[in-house]
């Protein structure tokens, strides 16, 4: 079975954000970008699939500018396969990101698709859905653990009372919450190994895609600050301030 | 028109999560609609009723809802689509499951998790784990939206809507539900508590985090964790508090041996009073607290907990 695994080129996980001071969006210039690392989950979970024998080649796409080769290439590193790359230096809202998939697994036929539940810069969690949708196949989002069947696979879903199990018949798509696996750091030689790995390139013009925005961002700014603390000497200083304040 | 927002509950009660959705709908499209979509739900329809605001409860009573699953929600909430400016569900794990589909099938764009209602096209929501605020304004027509719950009131009781039953959709038949393991808890549930304790790595072991128990439970508070303390196993997935887990914000937060990273801080900076207590005064937890208690947990924890014995708790 073919696994798609589409991965966003994000800020990286450890930079502090900044917005604009023009409140046009956040400072992206010169700022380290990285695989968005709920993708990084789903990389390696599809890696796991193919050394179990159990998924025949994994395929990763990544919608972006050109510098998203560069977080192909570390999925390719990690295990991938190959790599789509659908180009566009327009920032792609979440339901133009599923339609290109759509259109993408309409080539591809994978049987599988594995994506992060969300990327840490939009913080949607959107696309996994939506391209289920898209595509009417049933989905499994969240993933804490997963067992792939032949024809179906039983997905464990991290849920606000716990964990639930749903049995999903194939084809379907999984988005992957922090505890399914711990992703792999990439050997040198798979580091090496990895730039001769093919990347096909390709438009959303060609896939038939409008990206164009239909929401209008009127601004980006900076949450309220807190501010105003205080060092409390004691843990009796301290419930008589909470005592003060009402609050116990 | 009017809007339509998706009801929580587990068949048996509602969530309060329902109500802060309503208040949120209410200011984008009135009159409210509230689907209850489970199995056996009777109940919970008269509950949804009885919130102020509220002009009609649609209840959709059959076995393929009794777990909510997204394949066959989708296909009802789509039935029903038509009549409503905008959809709406809180951004629990259920609505975020659900509703994106909805809006893929009708092709719009989701508006996920906001925190306001400028206007009833434009919104503001949290990027980037919260170090930012977008503020969004849709196109005309139908909106399809999820609700950061603990950025609104719950609407009041006080309401007597008429219910109205509505005829199950064809389950699609791709998905089932196989089995759960849900937490057992006496406790308040994490987003409607009024205080939270939580730990962190500080704590240690799944052993030590039993510290916090007895405290909790002289404060009637529900017991949360960081990120860093789920991964080490000292407690389960759901107590995570976070941009990627849960967003809480009662009246008093108290963070035990919490560093603060940036996406704990997203999910409880919000509340109206943080308590931090953390040996490291440079933790980053201490920026957001009103209440900077710097020593030893493991020294404070029983004191405090002694001290509460003796004064009392409200």
């Amino acid at each position: 079975m073919k696994v798609l695994v589409p991965v966003k080129r994000v800020i990286d996980y450890n930079v502090k954000v900044r917005v604009k001071a023009d409140q046009s969006g956040v400072d992206l210039a010169n700022v380290k970008m990285s695989m968005n690392p709920f993708d990084e989950i789903a990389v390696e979970e599809a890696v796991r699939l193919k050394e179990k024998g159990k998924a025949t080649e994994v395929v990763v796409l990544s919608i972006g500018p050109q510098q998203a080769t560069e977080t192909i290439r570390t999925a390719l590193a990690m295990g991938a396969d190959r790599g789509i790359l659908v180009k566009t230096d327009q920032a792609v809202e979440p339901l133009a990101v599923a339609k290109i998939l759509k259109a993408i697994v309409e080539q591809e036929q994978p049987g599988f698709v594995i994506t992060g539940k969300q990327a840490i810069d939009d913080d949607a969690n959107q696309v996994g859905q939506m391209l289920a949708a898209l595509l009417d196949w049933p989905q499994g989002t969240f993933a804490h653990s997963l067992e792939l069947g032949d024809g179906s696979a039983k997905i464990t879903r991290e849920i606000d009372g716990g964990l639930q199990t749903v049995e999903v018949k194939l084809p379907a798509v999984m988005t992957t919450d922090l505890r399914l696996n711990e992703p792999r750091y990439a050997s040198l030689p798979n580091i090496m190994k990895a730039k001769k790995k093919p990347i096909a390139e390709k438009t959303p013009a060609e896939l038939g895609v409008d990206v164009t925005p239909r929401f209008k961002v009127l601004k980006v700014s900076e949450p309220p600050k807190r501010g105003g603390g205080v060092k409390v000497a004691s843990v009796s200083e301290l419930v008589d301030k909470l005592k003060a304040d009402g609050v116990i | 028109m009017a809007s339509l927002v998706i009801a929580e509950h587990d068949n048996a009660a509602l969530k309060d999560a329902t109500h802060k959705t309503v208040t949120a709908a209410a200011a984008i499209s009135a009159p409210v609609h509230v689907l209850v979509a489970g199995e056996n739900c009777a109940a919970v329809a008269d509950a949804a009723a009885k919130i102020a605001g509220v002009e009609k409860v649609l209840l959709a009573d059959a076995p393929e809802y009794a777990r909510q699953l997204a394949e066959p929600m989708e296909v009802l909430i789509l039935s029903l689509a038509t009549s409503y400016d905008a959809i709406l569900a809180p951004a629990t794990t259920t609505g975020k499951n659900i509703l994106p589909r909805v809006a893929a099938k009708l092709d719009l764009g989701q508006i996920s998790e906001i925190l306001k209602v400028v206007s009833p096209d434009t919104f503001e929501r949290p990027i980037y784990a919260g170090n930012a605020i977008e503020t969004l304004q849709a196109p005309t027509g139908k909106k399809v939206i999820t609700v950061r719950t603990t950025a609104f009131a719950a609407a009041a009781e006080g309401g007597s809507a008429a219910i109205e039953k509505v005829a199950p959709t064809a389950d699609p038949g791709t998905s089932k539900f196989a089995s759960e393991a849900l937490s057992k808890s006496e406790r308040p549930e994490l987003t409607s508590a009024r205080i939270v304790i939580s730990g962190g790595r500080g704590l240690g072991s799944k052993e030590n985090f039993k510290l916090l128990d007895s405290i909790a439970d002289k404060l009637h508070a529900a017991v949360g964790a960081s990120r860093a303390a789920v991964d080490a196993g000292y407690v389960p997935n759901d107590y995570q508090v976070g941009q990627t887990g849960k967003a809480v914000a009662p009246d008093l937060y108290i963070a035990v041996g919490i560093s603060g990273a940036i996406q704990h801080l997203a999910g409880m900076k919000d509340s109206r009073k943080i308590v931090a207590i953390n040996k490291d005064e440079e933790a980053p937890i201490f920026q957001v607290a009103d209440y900077r208690l710097v020593g030893d947990l493991f020294k404070i924890l029983p004191e405090l907990d002694e001290e509460l014995a003796k004064r009392g708790t409200k």
